[in-house]
């Protein structure tokens, strides 16, 4: 029982940093609370979708914003207001903010504003998939001891 | 017209209704989820699921014309027919026909057009907010969801029922 304690105590702190730090916000702790014996897997899921969305769209934003001839920040918009959607679903709050950042630059038509943008939000997507990689190896390793997931308020 | 805005925040208490739609509605309402977005769809579809409620989801709104047989080459054939759904929600920003656009076809179509529409929108636009309610939407919602959004919505569904 001592390990799972422990593996426990990890799992509280670990989470706590994450909202404390902006990583998560309050839609995280939203989408753990739909988890249940039904989709036990919930979270992970979405989360998987997440990254695999991120990804595409940064590469959406990247092409279009390497047009030589000309960008067009229609487009680029268009997969920054996914992007702000998604993560605002899941509760990726620092990369919804550089999301609404990044809008107003496509707005203004500022090409070196988008790009600046694109390189934070590529950062911060990274930065939040290894977070979110080591919450979820805390999880099992917790499941795996015998032990259940706190519930994170 | 009566209205409420829903955004994030909003808790509202329950004044001791079920939690389950089930036993609100008789059965599992059956509702068609619209959004453009998987992660959305995916979040809408579990907040739906866990309030009892039969889902489908589409991607956009030429799927779900089609879903509802509103689809174009089936405009006639809806003719005496019951709508499989009891509820639409629809996002608001999608492209192509947009969640407005998708809400005035349903609105048009006289097997359809008792079925309540609600939608969602990740922007707080009170023109856009106004133009769907004048349209006919029963609720405009603000995303993210939360499962206390979906315990409201079926709250207020509850109320307008006859």
């Amino acid at each position: 029982m001592d390990v799972v304690n422990q593996l426990q105590r990890q799992f509280i702190d670990y989470s706590a940093s994450l909202h404390r730090e902006g990583f998560l916000d309050d839609q995280f702790t939203q989408l753990q609370k739909l988890q249940d014996d039904n989709s036990p897997d919930f979270v992970v899921e979405v989360a998987s979708l997440f990254f695999e969305d991120c990804e595409k769209l940064i590469n959406n934003m990247a092409r279009a914003l390497e047009q030589q001839q000309g960008v067009d920040f229609k487009q680029v918009d268009a997969s920054v207001h996914q992007l702000k959607g998604s993560s605002s679903s899941i509760g990726a709050m620092r990369v919804k903010d550089v999301c609404i950042a990044f809008r107003s630059f496509c707005e203004a038509q500022n090409r070196e504003g988008c790009l600046r943008c694109l390189q934070q939000v590529t950062h911060e997507y990274s930065l939040l998939k290894n977070k979110l990689q080591t919450l979820f190896r805390l999880q099992q390793q917790i499941l795996a001891a015998g032990g259940s997931i706190p519930v994170v308020e | 017209m009566l209205y409420r805005i829903m955004d994030g925040d909003y808790r509202g208490s329950c004044g001791g209704c079920s939690e389950d739609m089930t036993v609100e509605f008789g059965y599992e309402p059956h509702v068609l989820a619209v959004d453009d977005n998987l992660i959305d769809r995916t979040l809408v579809e579990k907040l739906l699921k866990n309030s009892s409620c039969k889902v489908t989801t589409a991607e956009n709104g030429l799927r779900a014309l089609e879903f509802l047989g509103l689809g174009s080459d089936e405009r006639n054939s809806l003719e005496g027919t019951v709508s499989k759904v009891n509820l639409v929600i629809t996002d608001y920003c999608m492209p192509g026909m947009t969640g407005y656009e998708l809400l005035k076809k349903i609105k048009e179509s006289s097997v359809l057009k008792e079925v309540p529409v609600v939608i969602m929108s990740s922007e707080n636009i009170p023109t856009r907010i106004n133009q769907c309610l004048e349209e006919g939407a029963q609720m405009f919602m603000l995303k993210p969801l939360k499962q206390s959004d979906v315990r409201q919505l079926k709250r207020h569904l509850m109320k307008y029922r006859s």
